[in-house]
């Protein structure tokens, strides 16, 4: 398992480069201008001055071999050096990938805005996770119970209704008639006692169950159809046939069979929760990463468009492993080596 | 009678008061303020971004700012110089500032006449990427001759010496702070840029760029009393609709800016009673620029190109034309439908500040089918297939290009409608506005480019004197393949009298002269039909009833006078 975990990532550096160059060059080619958003008032010859300021006057390769060796050696370094609070070579001559926008570092921007993506997006996902899979399970077990067609109905709803649509309802609702929620997400808030957790979970009370709602959804039919194709297996047959109670034929023989393709797509949507989502995002203005990119795209911030899509690529290429790998240790007739 | 009035009188004393007691530094707890577009950067120099200049101008002062009435309030300076005053020079080559002594930047150091011309330095070193270098255009040195005194020398004689260290957009930096940063290291200062040192009422407690800005006050700020609010949350992300109803309708903010939003939508909003639309018009105009070039694509590299009147366009060449375009168009309708309380019908390309403004075009202002018809029939159009006009077989066609955005797009579709009225058939095409105003020289779709009839936007000048703006249509302007499409008159509009008055622009001293020349040529580009202009564009904020202080300005930030803000009792 090890040899294998290691050939895939071996696998992944050339898939990553070619990511890499796939984003790079497509972004450049893409019509857009840093400049197009400053008012008119600014003339042409200034606009050009400010272009060259952000190093646009360079042909195509020299600015990629420029934002990889920024990317991939002057960004770990820094991040080495902030770890450890250590200085390796020239540290402040280095050059990081830096956004148009803010002038600032790209990392520093994505390392600023992770905390409340993975708050709310995290902890929606995990209540999805918690909702889902009971559901699935028991709407599978139970097919065309009233509860089974009850779920079917809700989980058609929320995979259905898309996100800014029942972000503004809920809005509506509870911020507007009711007044009991916040509609826009403090970033700057921190838990330092129960009333401000109290408020934290105020604050993230909407954009989490938008966000659950859809997951939620989604891994619940997965699980529904995963378990209902375990129930139908000779195994689960011979198990009853044993006379083992129906928990235990659930829980132990259908549910961990069932679990496979449910992992699979568990684990695939966990890159989501680092890249955010880019409409609950803005709906709630948590200003998360899924905000930062949407925002570098409207402003034709190609470089924190390049970085921040680059590392939700990497991100997929890992959690694809882990998946691959989870694999092995829920079905041991599975095996890499 | 008498009995009932006494304890209104007392209730009334209290609440005077109460108003004065509050009149007090940061006692008036946290003003909260929503900005859909959220400031990326806190220095105005390297954004240019009207987000980022707002979101400045807490801190960063000029020597001067425009109130809202477009008058000019000395801020940092002592006082507006003037001929009269001996601060501009009798041969209008040199202006001198006086600056207030009283100044302290927030870390406690003084501010003096060092800091304006080193400001100046930052600005014209030209690897750093200055967003306001047009201002100090004819800037020939800034020197400071004593601690408070700083005068700024002119190439050629400056009729309106204003332009440089007026206005949020051209606040004083700290020479001490920024030092440092000059050039090409400008944007490597990303400290500085997060955090400016200012003069302001307020300083930067914590920046996270494109998302939030917390303020808290300068306790080196010059008035002891003010500001009365003690911090200022400046919260961004989201668009304008919900950034509205975050002010009118769930009130968890005071104040919201550029609400542009369908005026049912806004009026629906503001009948929840929590807060108010505030609208204040600058010289923004949203107008037709109608192309006096051929952007026929089988010219192929020659479309729109000027080539010294050689490329007419087959149409719109002809002012009868753009004046019977210009009679179909029910303006009234079109404000109605997409800016509300945030647009006036206009028939000027200048129609502030009020001394600019002409009426001799006012002819515009109210439809007249019947009498566009018969500029038409007369100027020899004749309804040919399908009701659309032709002369010697030029159809009236016309193709129809702006930028993506509802209202726009609203807008074009209307006047399609009118123009079908009088026999004009229209194509309707939108572009991505970070394409449309992008200046890449290989895109065919730039504004600049220009490859249709006609094309709609908004186009403004900052402050308030327009000699910049108006000289921004003369024939050396016009954008084409020599100059990378780099050019302001857009129009490509050439005449030679119009370019003559703009050179006596320049030279003319004297507000009434000035605006007379200001008004011939805004009257000449009407009706020469170089633009048909459509709808005086406000800015549209909005405030909680609670807040008091407000001047709602178009001239300056709109928050230049934030230090004047307080929590109504």
């Amino acid at each position: 398992m090890l040899r294998y975990a290691i050939r895939r990532l071996l696998f992944a550096v050339p898939t990553l480069l070619a990511i890499s160059f796939v984003v790079f060059a497509l972004l450049d080619l893409a019509p857009g201008d840093p400049t197009a958003q400053l008012p008119l008032t600014i003339p042409p010859e200034t606009r050009e001055l400010i272009r060259q300021s952000l190093g646009l006057g360079q042909p195509f390769p020299v600015r990629y071999v420029r934002w990889l060796e920024q990317f991939l050696a002057n960004e770990p370094l820094n991040l080495v050096e902030v770890l450890f609070g250590i200085k390796i070579g020239d540290s402040a001559g280095r050059l990081r990938v830096s956004s148009w926008a803010t002038r600032s570092p790209v990392v520093d921007l994505i390392a600023q805005r992770l905390p409340q993506t993975m708050t709310v997006v995290g902890v929606s996902y995990l209540v999805a996770i918690l909702i889902a899979v009971p559901v699935g399970v028991f709407s599978g077990y139970r097919q065309y119970s009233v509860f089974d067609q009850v779920g079917t109905f809700i989980t058609m709803v929320g995979f259905s209704v898309p996100t800014f649509f029942t972000g503004t309802v809920l809005i509506v609702i509870f911020s507007g008639a009711l007044g009991w929620l916040p509609s826009i997400y403090d970033t700057t808030h921190r838990v330092t006692d129960l009333a401000s957790l109290g408020y934290q979970l105020r604050q993230m009370a909407m954009p989490v169950m938008v966000l659950a709602l859809f997951s939620a959804a989604q891994i619940s039919r997965f699980t529904r159809s995963a378990v209902l194709d375990t129930l139908h297996q000779e195994y689960v047959r011979t198990a009853r046939a044993k006379g083992l109670s129906e928990p235990l034929v659930l829980l132990v023989h259908v549910l961990r069979n069932s679990m496979i393709p449910v992992v699979t797509v568990i684990a695939l949507g966990l890159p989501t929760t680092f890249a955010g989502a880019i409409i609950t995002e803005q709906i709630f203005r948590i200003n998360g990463v899924g905000a930062l990119l949407i925002g570098a795209i409207e402003g034709a911030d190609i470089p924190t468009v390049q970085t921040v899509t680059f590392i939700f690529a990497g991100l997929i290429v890992f959690f694809n492993l882990v998946a691959d790998l989870l694999y092995g240790m829920l079905d041991p007739r599975i095996r890499y080596d | 009678m008498i009995r009932l009035r006494i304890p209104i009188l007392t209730a009334l004393a209290v609440v005077a008061l109460a108003v004065a007691a509050a009149a007090e530094r940061g006692t008036d707890g946290e003003l909260r303020m929503l900005y859909w577009q959220a400031p990326s950067i806190l220095n105005p120099y390297l954004s240019g971004g009207t987000k980022d200049i707002h979101a400045a101008s807490l801190i960063l002062e000029p020597l001067a700012r425009y109130d809202e009435n477009g008058d000019m309030v000395a801020w940092l300076a002592a006082e507006i110089p003037t001929l009269d005053n001996g601060g501009v020079a009798r041969d209008l080559r040199s202006i001198t500032w006086k600056l207030r002594d009283d100044v302290v930047w927030s870390d406690g150091t003084p501010f003096t006449a060092e800091d304006v011309a080193f400001t100046a330095a930052y600005c014209l070193d030209p690897s750093g990427g200055c967003a306001s270098l047009a201002s100090f255009q004819g800037v020939g040195s800034v020197e400071a001759v004593d601690d408070h005194t700083v005068r700024i020398d002119f190439d050629v004689p400056m009729p309106f010496p204003y332009a440089p260290f007026v206005g949020s957009v051209l606040p004083v930096l700290q020479k001490r702070q920024f030092e440092d940063c000059m050039g090409a290291r400008a944007p490597e200062c990303t400290t500085e840029n997060f955090a400016p040192v200012g003069t302001g009422p307020f300083k930067v407690g914590e920046f996270r760029p494109n998302d939030v800005v917390r303020y808290v006050v300068n306790e080196h700020f010059r008035d002891p009393d003010r500001p009365a609010f003690s911090s200022v949350l400046l919260k961004g992300g989201g668009d304008a609709v919900s950034a509205a109803r975050a002010v009118l309708v769930t009130g968890e903010f005071d104040y919201g800016w550029n609400l542009q939003v369908e005026p049912e939508i806004l009026a629906d909003m503001e009948r929840a009673g929590k807060g108010e639309v505030l609208s204040a018009f600058g010289t923004f105009v949203e107008r037709l620029v109608i192309n006096k070039t051929n952007p026929d694509p089988a010219l192929g590299d020659a479309r729109s190109t000027h080539q010294d009147g050689g490329n007419p366009h087959p149409f719109l060449s002809d002012p009868a034309v753009v004046r019977a375009l210009s009679l179909a168009i029910d303006r009234d309708i079109l404000v109605e439908a997409g800016y509300g309380p945030a647009g006036r019908v206009t028939c000027n390309v200048l129609p502030a500040p009020a001394v600019y403004a002409s009426t001799a075009n006012d002819w515009c202002a109210t439809q007249d089918i019947e009498y566009a018809n018969r500029i038409l029939d007369d100027a020899g159009w004749e309804r040919g297939r399908g009701g659309i006009r032709a002369k010697d077989g030029v159809r009236l066609s016309i193709l129809y290009q702006t930028s993506t955005n509802s209202v726009r797009q609203g807008t074009q579709a209307l006047i399609k409608q009118m123009w079908r009225e009088i026999g004009v058939d229209t194509e309707l095409r939108n572009i991505n506005a970070s394409v449309f105003f992008g200046s890449d020289p290989a895109s065919p779709d730039t504004y600049q480019k220009f490859y249709a009839d006609i094309q709609m936007y908004t186009n403004n000048f900052d402050g308030t004197d327009p000699q910049a703006y108006m000289a921004g249509w003369v024939c050396d302007k016009i954008p084409g393949p020599d100059n990378q499409w780099n050019g302001s008159n857009i129009s490509r509009y050439c005449n030679p009298a119009y370019d003559a008055l703009a050179a006596e622009f320049a030279e003319t001293g004297g507000i009434e002269r000035r605006a007379a020349i200001a008004k011939r040529m805004n009257d000449m580009l009407v009706s020469d039909g170089a633009m048909i202009p459509l709808i005086h564009r406000g800015e549209v904020g909005a405030k909680a009833r609670s807040l008091g202080g407000l001047r709602h300005n178009a001239w300056d930030a709109t928050l230049w006078n934030i230090h004047e803000w307080y929590r109504v009792q």
